[in-house]
């Protein structure tokens, strides 16, 4: 099974122009729609062989940029490029470098999954003697290859998302872009993504960039940018980004609150907290630290709760908000009833 | 084995970059959308049932009210007509289906890749062509019952006329569907574009018989000299030299891809 898998899936090395060593590199863009501004001066740059995640709630501008980097809009200015290809001058060789999951499902749904890849070869100048030994690998990686002849109306959402992963990754691109990938997908088929999604960036050393508003899926990305109101607020590790707001938090249930508060303060320099039944404080690797609390504490410890911060703790902290779930909720819903009303027309 | 890959990639990437003709774009649009034509029968049906009601039905009635000069008989007539209405019906219907691409995502697919624009539209139009012409030549098998009667190379001819044809119609319905972005106008086009294009081009009765002002309408309208060729080349009813009915069709097909692509290239998003 494991050999069966292609072996290289990117050439970006050799297709990119000599010099550049980012797979994307984005240079002060900015898209406004007449008087509203959804991209607003932005810059950043991504690794050859990264997860790089782009993080934050519906209409942060998340979408917009990741048409602007897929060359299906054009910035109002600064510019960007993709495997060393400009996204202006250069729109036909960016496609070439990249694939493409969208956020709404782009399949032919009336034609079969082997059908849909073998159209995007076409479109795409894959070599005719490869097609078929291509069209069988992608679909060994996807786990799809008994329903190769099944139409993709017959598919559940995960599968059809995992068909177009598949076929985006047909041409060989340095850069796989996904927008949303797992939304209005149940947990375990996201969770299916994800490995797939690791898959593609430990073996193939493909270039993964991704925009989400589930906070739990950024984690699994090298780094993250947060995006809020049109402008990049942070880009870091998920793991500098959470130990950047103070460490994880411990809860402590002791026999005296105020006395345990107090040492922990002097003893310590602590800022712990009494609230409600407890006492409560932020600390740096807080699995090694309340063990050894535990040994020498002169107030009787009852119970323990430690939380590590969560990136949704990171996103209230830096936007003071939360991300915006809800309005996701209804537009998923909407989508939903948009796709539901045309099939009846189709 | 990765570095000869690596040569035809890089090959293929300039051939893309420069060439307004993809031919293999061209031809899986094509590919597609005759696969799923031929795999949905019920459209097949309804330019059928189509035929039956306006020939034999309308024909019939309206047999004794017209006069053709020239001593055809109505039927024979209208015949050449029959086959536009197919072409006219399903070349628009084949462009309108753009909309459902673009509202099932397809479209985004085929916009993201690497095909120049000129090629999207050609592998469009061209896929509309084959496609009513395929619909009007089942229109063929009624042929013998209104008495008409014409040779091979006629009907060769023919069967060119309607894919040029075809080919000019699927035109107007792509640059209509480049601006539409959903359901709601889809009706209208059929009674906007489809009928007035359809009962003034000639098809149901002589224009030698019609008001001025519509005469004009007529003769600026081209479907009216794919009519006239078709009725040339199967009932041997002419007006004038079938060259200059060609030279207008082809000059219309011309123009019709030509605003589908700037309609392509200017649409936002």
């Amino acid at each position: 099974m494991v050999t069966a898998r292609p072996m290289t899936v990117t050439t970006q090395h050799a297709m990119a122009p000599v010099g550049s060593s980012y797979a994307i590199e984005v240079d002060d863009l900015v898209r406004t729609f007449e008087d509203f501004t959804a991209v607003d001066h932005i810059s950043f740059k991504v690794n050859q062989g990264e997860v790089f995640g782009f993080l934050g709630p519906n209409g942060a501008g998340k979408s917009t940029t990741i048409k602007m980097l897929c060359t299906l809009l054009q910035p109002t200015s600064g510019t960007a490029r993709i495997n060393g290809y400009d996204v202006i001058t250069q729109p036909s060789d960016v496609r070439n470098s990249i694939g493409i999951i969208f956020q709404d499902f782009s399949l032919d749904d009336r034609i079969t999954a082997e059908e849909n890849l073998r159209f995007h070869c076409m479109i795409y100048h894959v070599p005719r003697s490869e097609r078929d030994a291509r069209i069988q690998r992608v679909l060994e990686m996807v786990d799809l290859v008994d329903r190769a002849s099944w139409k993709v109306r017959t598919f559940s959402g995960g599968m059809k998302r995992r068909l177009e992963i598949a076929r985006g990754l047909l041409h060989r691109p340095a850069v796989l872009f996904l927008d949303e990938p797992t939304v209005g997908l149940d947990p375990q088929t996201r969770q299916n993504i994800w490995e797939h999604i690791n898959d593609l960036r430990q073996e193939h050393g493909i270039t993964v960039f991704m925009t989400t508003h589930y906070m739990d899926e950024a984690e699994y990305c090298n780094r993250i940018a947060i995006m809020d109101h049109a402008h990049v607020i942070a880009l870091d590790t998920p793991e500098a980004l959470k130990s950047a707001i103070g460490g994880d938090r411990v809860l402590l249930h002791t026999e005296d609150d105020a006395a345990a508060a107090e040492i922990l303060k002097a003893r310590y320099q602590l800022d712990a907290t009494t609230i409600g039944d407890g006492v409560t404080f932020q600390t740096d690797h807080a699995n090694a630290f309340v063990p050894r609390l535990l040994r020498d504490f002169p107030v009787p410890i009852t119970s323990v709760d430690m939380t590590k911060p969560t990136l949704n703790d990171v996103f209230l902290q830096m936007t003071g908000h939360e991300i915006r779930d809800e309005g996701a909720g209804k537009r998923d819903k909407l989508r939903a009833q948009m796709q539901r009303r045309g099939r009846k027309g189709a | 084995m990765a570095t000869a890959a690596q040569t035809t990639e890089t090959t293929g990437l300039s051939r893309v970059s420069q060439n307004p003709i993809d031919l293999e774009a061209i031809l899986m649009l094509c590919q597609r959308d005759l696969m799923r034509f031929l795999r949905e029968r019920a459209q097949l049906y309804g330019s059928l049932s189509r035929t039956i009601v306006w020939l034999f039905l309308l024909g019939t009635g309206l047999r004794g009210a017209v006069q053709i000069p020239g001593g055809i008989s109505y039927l024979a007539f209208i015949f050449p007509g029959m086959l536009a209405m197919a072409i006219i019906f399903t070349a628009l219907q084949s462009a309108i289906s753009i909309i459902f691409d673009r509202e099932f995502g397809f479209l985004k697919e085929v916009l993201v890749a690497p095909i120049p624009r000129t090629s999207v539209v050609l592998g469009k139009a061209l896929a509309g062509g084959l496609i009513a012409t395929l619909q009007g030549c089942i229109i063929f098998v009624f042929a013998p019952f209104v008495g008409v009667h014409f040779n091979v190379l006629n009907l060769i001819a023919c069967i060119g006329v309607m894919l040029l044809l075809g080919i000019g119609l699927t035109g107007i319905g792509l640059t209509i569907a480049a601006r539409m972005t959903s359901f709601e106008g889809f009706g209208s086009i059929n009674n906007f574009v489809v009928l007035p294009l359809y009962f003034l081009s000639g098809a149901q009765f002589p224009v030698t018989n019609v008001p001025d002002w519509m005469r004009v309408v007529i003769h600026a309208n081209p479907l009216y000299y794919g009519v006239e060729l078709m009725r040339g080349l199967l009932v041997g009813y002419w007006n004038r030299s079938g060259w200059i009915d060609f030279g207008i069709l082809l000059g219309f097909a011309v123009i019709t891809l030509t605003t589908a692509t700037w309609s392509f290239v200017s649409q936002k998003e």
